[in-house]
């Protein structure tokens, strides 16, 4: 099923490579991209993109920024130190009261945020939450957990949650925040055996909100509108390279990795890489790269719900992607 | 079936024997060494983890006593900020091993304006700097080394982290909760930061080398490599991520009993062609932490193997040192062996003059090779004394059957012996015994009208009396040709033998003389068997004995005539006792009996009908059995006047 799918979509990706590559590049364009985080398997389709000179393929010349703790990607837009930018659809959603930008593309289409307890802590459901210490990260990732607790009136005490699952791993808290394809696999490469742990996805709690997406100021959107739909579909080709060589894909995440200092270990972005084709690739929409109007629609109404929003875009002035 | 001679047995069995006791001895060993070098390895490991745990442990002993003390210090609610500023420097001034020491506050707890109160003074180029910690981008109330201590309340040692500041060290923090008393209620009011950097562990973790590739590494409490000798790995990699890359099972299982405390000596699979190795894993007392030690089994066993390999070289040169000692000796046995049994060959095929192998070993082959020689010499006298004898029997045999054929020889042979003469048939056989015996017979004329015929049997055999024979014959005829009567002749013919005769011999004789014209017999009898008459018609009959001695003993013997008178067709038949003593098989006697039976079934025989048939009938009897005795038979038929 998912081969023939990814089949087909190779098929697309060609067809609009080669009329990519058709048109008349008399220059590349220099453009530059910032992602949310630090180097990892997250963005492994990027940096695939990069390596495989797909971008300039497209006409770009794109830089990639690294993220981090101390970097903000919306801010690097607002600044004009980046062109292009991805965030969460829930960041994205809060920063357009803000900030005028569009999403010009939608890679990641579910939710891979949860919450993790341990067998031992005897949690069954999120309603044994009650009066837990929960470890919550900050911004756009709280936003799913309290609509959740605020949905089934659940109160929890949170801890603010760091960079690491020590205090989890203590019993510090009871549950901690983890994407899916992060920390879940940091517990297991922490000892942990899979038995040991009980998750509790957004997505299983009518939360599932789309992730990484590609985000401009709708004045690039307006300007480039060719050279953006290029860039997204550039991504998705090296997205579907890194799914199709994933050792390759390790190597250039791993080097990166280690450039930039951050603690790497192959078995871990491994699995990230995986779990990246598992919320990229999904049997939804029939084409990577689309926002879900449905999905639109419901990660704005938790948003409103929960307070985290009032002023709301509509789908086709926020949505400047590709359509199915 | 092949063949194999006493070498080949020889070697063969006491070689598998040797091989077997050497690779028996060989294995042992190795199995034995292997055994007592585990158990050495594993407590040397218990030693050294044990010595490089303590001292580990020595050190954050030591930083733990210094943060708690500074923490007791702080509840002191008087403290100026000045205070706790020179608190702090003094602190990292006295204590060398520490590297930086953090004292951070709740927000607002000292001061009602300030966010953040946290002094921070470490070292730096050889000297100590200060900054105060907490702004918006960094938020020490999130951290891990404030966060943990406030939620656990109680002292933690954080995970190790890289320090971007201090140049990529792997740093570990020790930090200790503080509280004060407000309000009455004991609150939380901050914690206490130890930095330790963790370059000495490294140094002396990198120092512990076992083997040629042996060493051992650290685990911080989640199994993050601390130290390692791969540095790709310190920081970046768990015990678990390299179990999962590798696929092992094992290593995950060993990973979480080494975080889980226990201390154990344990057999690690053959992980990334690495081979097998040992592990030997002990916890630190703080920390959390676990040390790893690592022996490669190849190298650890690599002694004893060694020696294995040495034994089992000595053993192989002792091995064919032994091949060739028991060759030899085997060919020490055989050859001599093989050499007699070629001569035990050619003396079998006669060559007794071979000159036997010339063997000097002083053991039972010397002694065989003795026996050889001295049965060699034996039979070649033996053989000597034989053909001597052999020969000297031969030329007696010789002359012997010369005697006989001379004895033989003056008996008449030639039949019908007066083919001129119509009014007789006389007829006679001898058939000899092996041994010259000394029967006789013999027919003449005395004058123109008497016949004379006898037949005699000299007593025993051989020479003697094949001498005794021809004298008696000659004596016999020499005398009845005088004329005399049968009795007469006997009487003189005795009185001639008995004379001298020293050797008391004596012949048996029956002797008859016939008018051939009237058919009137006189005979006389010396001991003889009786001789049968048989008529022309009629049965035939014995002709009673005159109860005379047999002739040769006594000289003065008379012995008489008797007459008995043939009619024309009678036939008077002499034998000798070989006839009636000849002996079938079973030792069954022809005898007279039978003689007689056979003699009257006969219907009107001529004199050598009469012979040639009972010969033939004796023949038959003793089936051929040897004959012991001479045979001799004689028969004379009267015909009467015949007319011409």
């Amino acid at each position: 099923m998912i081969s023939m799918q990814r089949i087909t979509q190779l098929l697309l990706l060609s067809v609009l490579g080669i009329c990519i590559t058709a048109a008349p590049s008399l220059a590349l364009e220099k453009k530059s991209i910032i992602l949310q985080w630090l180097p990892q398997a997250q963005f492994a389709g990027f940096y695939m993109a990069k390596d495989k000179g797909f971008y300039e393929e497209a006409g770009i010349d794109l830089t990639i920024i690294s993220g981090g703790p101390d970097v903000l990607a919306s801010e690097y837009l607002e600044a004009g130190k980046a062109d292009f930018a991805t965030m969460f659809l829930s960041t994205g959603l809060q920063r357009r009261g803000t900030l005028p930008i569009v999403n010009i593309g939608q890679i990641v289409q579910h939710s891979a945020l949860m919450l993790i307890t341990k067998t031992s802590s005897n949690i069954k459901s999120v309603e044994d939450l009650r009066g837990k210490k929960v470890g919550l990260w900050a911004n756009e990732f709280q936003m799913q957990a309290r609509a959740l607790f605020k949905r089934k009136g659940i109160p929890v005490t949170i801890v603010p949650q760091s960079d690491s699952l020590d205090l989890f791993m203590r019993n510090g808290v009871q549950a901690a925040s983890g994407m899916w394809y992060n920390e879940y696999h940091t517990l297991l490469s922490y000892g942990l055996d899979k038995n040991e742990l009980r998750t509790f996805s957004f997505s299983d709690y009518g939360l599932d909100f789309p992730e990484d997406g590609i985000y401009c100021l709708e004045k690039t959107a307006n300007t480039y509108p060719e050279l953006c739909e290029a860039l997204v579909q550039a991504t998705i080709r090296g997205w579907m390279y890194a799914f199709n060589h994933p050792e390759e894909a390790l190597d250039s995440v791993l080097r990166r990795m280690k450039k930039s200092g951050t603690p790497a270990n192959r078995a871990h972005q491994r699995w990230m890489l995986k779990r990246m084709e598992d919320i990229i690739v999904t049997d939804k929409v029939p084409a990577m790269g689309v926002l879900n109007k449905k999905d639109f629609q419901r990660v704005r109404n938790a948003l409103i719900e929960t307070g985290f929003l009032n002023n709301v875009p509509l789908f086709p002035e926020f949505y400047r992607g590709p359509v199915r | 079936m092949k063949r194999h001679g006493i070498a080949f047995k020889l070697t063969t069995l006491t070689l598998s024997c040797a091989f077997i006791i050497l690779a028996a001895i060989v294995g042992y060993n190795y199995y034995c060494s292997r055994d007592v070098i585990l158990r050495q390895s594993e407590e040397n490991s218990r030693l050294l983890a044990h010595q490089t745990t303590s001292s580990i442990d020595a050190v954050l002993s030591s930083v733990e006593k210094v943060a708690q003390n500074i923490a007791f210090s702080l509840e002191d609610a008087t403290l100026t900020k000045e205070e706790i500023l020179d608190l702090n420097r003094r602190v990292i001034s006295n204590n060398p091993e520490i590297y930086g020491m953090a004292i951070a506050f709740e927000p607002y707890f000292l001061d009602k304006e300030k966010l953040y109160f946290a002094p921070y003074h470490y070292r730096s180029a050889g000297r100590i700097s200060f900054s105060m910690l907490g702004s918006p981008s960094y938020r020490y109330f999130y951290m891990d080394w404030y966060q943990i201590p406030k939620e656990l309340e109680r002292a933690v040692w954080t995970e190790p982290y890289n320090d971007e500041g201090g140049g990529g060290v792997t740093m570990a923090t020790y930090t200790v909760p503080f509280f004060r008393t407000v309000n009455g209620k004991r609150v939380f009011a901050g914690v206490v930061t130890a930095d330790i950097s963790l370059e000495w562990l490294e140094d002396m973790i990198s120092h512990i080398s076992i083997f040629d590739t042996g060493y051992a590494f650290l685990l911080s409490r989640h199994g993050t490599f601390i130290t390692h000798p791969d540095r790709n790995l310190i920081m970046n990699e768990t015990i678990f991520t390299l179990a999962e890359e590798s696929k092992s099972e094992q290593l995950r299982k060993i990973g979480q009993d080494m975080l889980g405390g226990d201390n154990s000596f344990v057999l690690l699979e053959d992980v990334a062609g690495k081979g097998e190795r040992y592990l030997y894993h002990a916890r630190l007392k703080y920390g959390g932490w676990a040390l790893g030690i690592i022996f490669p089994k190849a190298e650890m066993f690599a002694d004893v193997t060694r020696l294995s390999r040495i034994m089992t070289l000595i053993g192989l040169a002792g091995f064919a040192l032994l091949v060739g000692v028991i060759i030899l000796i085997a060919r020490r046995i055989t050859t001599p062996l093989t050499k007699l049994s070629g001569a035990a060959h050619e003396i079998a095929s006669g060559n007794l003059d071979l000159k036997l192998p010339e063997i000097t070993s002083n053991d039972e082959v010397g002694d065989l090779a003795q026996s050889f020689t001295y049965m060699k010499n034996s039979l070649k006298e033996f053989i000597r004394d034989l053909t001597s004898t052999t020969a000297a029997k031969e030329r007696i045999e010789s002359e012997l059957r010369i005697a006989r054929d001379i004895q033989m020889g003056i008996l008449p042979k030639l039949f019908p012996a007066f083919p001129e003469r119509d009014e007789f048939e006389v007829f006679a056989s001898i058939e000899p015994a092996k041994e010259v015996g000394g029967d006789l017979y013999d027919f003449f004329f005395v004058d123109e009208d008497h016949f004379c015929f006898l037949v005699g049997d000299v007593s025993g055999k051989g020479v003697p009396a094949a001498f005794f024979m021809a004298v008696t014959k000659t004596l016999l005829k020499v005398v009845s040709e005088r004329g005399l009567d049968p009795g007469e002749v006997l009487t003189k013919v005795n009185a001639d033998l008995a004379t001298d005769n020293e050797s008391c011999m004596f012949v048996t004789l029956f002797l008859a003389i016939i008018d051939i014209h009237t058919g009137e017999t006189r005979y006389a009898n010396a001991g003889h068997n009786p001789p049968i008459h048989i008529p022309e018609t009629g049965k035939p009959e014995w002709i009673p004995p005159l109860g005379d001695p047999v002739a040769g003993i006594m000289e003065d013997m008379e012995y008489t005539t008797k007459s008995l008178t043939l009619t024309p067709g009678d036939i008077l038949f002499i034998y000798t006792d070989g006839v009636t003593e000849a002996m079938d098989p079973a030792q069954k006697l022809y005898s007279e009996e039978r003689l007689m039976e056979h003699v009257e079934t006969m219907n009107k025989p001529s004199a050598p009908e009469l012979v040639k048939d009972l010969d033939t009938s004796i023949k038959k009897f003793t089936l051929g059995a040897e004959q012991s005795d001479d045979i001799t038979m004689l028969a004379f038929q009267f015909n009467g006047e015949q007319d011409k």
